[in-house]
């Protein structure tokens, strides 16, 4: 099955007010190609499951997001997400605020097609009171009450991965995979984009196949575009690039905000956006971060 | 072992924040930030070698590595694979003692990491969220650190978003007792604090050196427990501090507290008293 496709084809499939999980963690290895394949287009009303960076930053101040499932949204670096921010401080989105932890039950529990996973996570706090959705549940086989997390279905996942084949079978090649795996696990539908478009052969060595953590049946569609987690980080292929967040961190202070940093680096392509952020071979030498 | 006589707050907090990972035996060390990540690597290289750490990307290390950008062809100690999944398994078996600087921190020992100001859904200043605290808090034992000690992260009121679980009956949760919050140390620019008062009220532990207990408790938006005697803060030993400058060969630490102050402003001079 050749599983081969395009961002646009990819942003073809999705729907208004459908809930999308994006892959990654923070300013780290994040399908910022089909971010920007989104935002070029006319989806909105989107609820959005991330481990937030600039992904969740950019569709917020771009009028797509409706809601967001979050822990976090950070870019590192610049610990505060700058459009996030003025989203959240002008009021105009609805949020569902849990810890990181919950977030990974709530897509295991999709995973596994069960309602809710109990965890005394969130127990004492206003994660609990601030989501009267996750409810708080006696248990069974103890006199205590237990988290419901409930399972975070998602219409589809977007995903980068540094190198995977036309069928769908792909590899997280960098220290870490992240939640990937279950995002791609819970979610209908998963698209990734790869840094790399390989041959099955390449799999056929242990050491490469070790470092691929979901079956190809999660895969819907491979979409390659090398540099395409610009300007987070691919590791070990790239970095996250940190003047380019510098100057986007920036653009949120100006009168013109995200529109002024869409019109400078956008395009109308991910041709045009690469040659307007220096071009692949300048990506493919960003320094990786030092932690 | 010899106290040094010439040494910064920053180094300070960095040897009073080690003590609270030095009796933790073989738990997973987490220093959130330049103070707290100085503090468990100098207990994991003096104070409790069984400490464990991670290279706050993906793996673990037997030896901590310095902070900053490391010289090239440095090996990092690595001795497993720690991926941010396997964090929360590390997490929920309890073997863990995190350190973080939340934004607020309340009587109760709840903190907010999340927004201040304004209304939940429209907050004035939205913060980083929630993040790992509602997990950490009902896990594993936590300590605090806070550069700038003042009534806007020592509130009179409730967190206005209560991030972590504290010893706030109120929200007790049902078939749990206050004991199994655990919060150890709060580490800030004048003093060493626990919960250790009388219902789980905050007490000052130690006071840095020229600091008073009057000055900690104007500071401080509710009662806090003043002993009767309340030592003074131990100085660093100057092989502490040689330690700490391997870890830090940049000096980051030096960026850490508004204008990088002396450990001890009068050095020699004994330490202000505290009320009888």
């Amino acid at each position: 099955m050749n599983k081969q496709m395009t961002a646009a084809q990819v942003v073809a499939q999705l729907k208004d007010g459908m809930t999308v999980g994006i892959g990654g963690w923070g300013p780290r290895r994040k399908p910022m190609a089909l971010v920007r394949e989104i935002l070029r287009s006319s989806l909105k009303d989107l609820t959005v499951v991330s481990y937030g960076g600039a992904d969740v930053g950019m569709l917020c101040a771009a009028g797509k997001v409706r809601k967001v499932v979050f822990a976090f949204v950070s870019l590192d670096f610049i610990p505060l997400e700058p459009y996030f921010r003025l989203a959240r401080q002008a009021g105009g989105i609805e949020v569902m605020e849990i810890d990181e932890g919950m977030m990974l039950l709530g897509l295991r529990a999709a995973a596994w097609g069960v309602p809710f996973i109990p965890t005394e996570v969130g127990l004492g706090t206003d994660v609990i009171n601030r989501n009267p959705a996750i409810k708080v549940i006696d248990s069974p086989y103890d006199d205590k009450e237990w988290v419901a997390m409930p399972a975070l279905q998602l219409d589809v996942s977007l995903l980068h991965a540094d190198r995977a084949d036309v069928r769908g079978v792909c590899q997280i090649a960098g220290p870490d995979h992240y939640m990937d795996d279950w995002f791609a696990r819970a979610a209908a539908k998963t698209y990734v984009s790869c840094d790399e478009l390989v041959d099955s052969s390449y799999f056929h060595d242990p050491a490469q196949a070790r470092l691929v953590h979901w079956e190809r049946s999660m895969t819907t569609g491979v979409i390659p575009i090398p540099g395409g987690a610009h300007p987070t980080s691919c590791s070990p292929l790239y970095g996250f690039d940190v003047p380019h967040f510098k100057a986007y961190a920036a653009s949120a202070k100006e009168e013109s905000g995200l529109q002024g940093y869409l019109d400078k680096f956008l395009g109308a392509s991910e041709d045009e956006y690469q040659n307007n952020v220096g071009g692949l071979a300048a990506i493919r030498v960003i320094e990786l971060p030092t932690y | 072992m010899t106290a040094a006589t010439e040494y910064t707050l920053a180094e300070l907090c960095i040897v009073a924040a080690s003590q609270a990972f030095a009796d933790d035996g073989e738990v997973l060390g987490t220093g959130i930030g330049v103070i707290p990540r100085l503090a468990a690597s100098l207990a994991m290289k003096t104070s409790n070698p069984d400490l464990m750490m991670t290279d706050s990307e993906a793996w673990m290390l037997s030896e901590p590595n310095p902070l900053g950008k490391r010289p090239a062809g440095f090996k990092p100690a690595l001795e497993s694979w720690m991926g941010f999944s396997r964090i929360f398994d590390n997490v929920w078996s309890g073997k863990r003692h995190a350190m973080l600087g939340p934004s607020q921190i309340d009587r109760f020992g709840q903190t907010n990491t999340s927004a201040l100001g304004g209304t939940y859904e429209k907050p004035k200043s939205m913060m980083l969220g929630a993040r790992g605290f509602p997990g950490n808090s009902i896990s594993h034992p936590n300590s605090f650190f806070v550069p700038d000690h003042n009534t806007r992260v020592f509130l009179g009121g409730e967190c206005d978003f209560v991030s972590s679980i504290g010893y706030n009956p109120a929200r007790l949760p049902k078939g749990h007792s206050l004991d199994d919050v655990d919060i150890r140390l709060v580490i800030t620019n004048l003093c060493v604090m626990d919960f250790g008062g009388p219902n789980h009220q905050i007490r000052l532990v130690s006071l840095h050196p020229g600091v008073t207990a009057e000055q900690v408790q104007a500071n401080t938006g509710y009662a806090v427990c003043i002993p009767d005697t309340v030592p003074t803060t131990q100085a660093p030993t100057r092989e502490q501090l040689d330690i700490i400058s391997v870890l830090d060969p940049q000096n980051q630490r030096a960026q850490q507290i508004k204008d990088n102050p002396a450990g001890d402003p009068a050095p020699g001079v004994p330490a202000a008293g505290v009320p009888a």
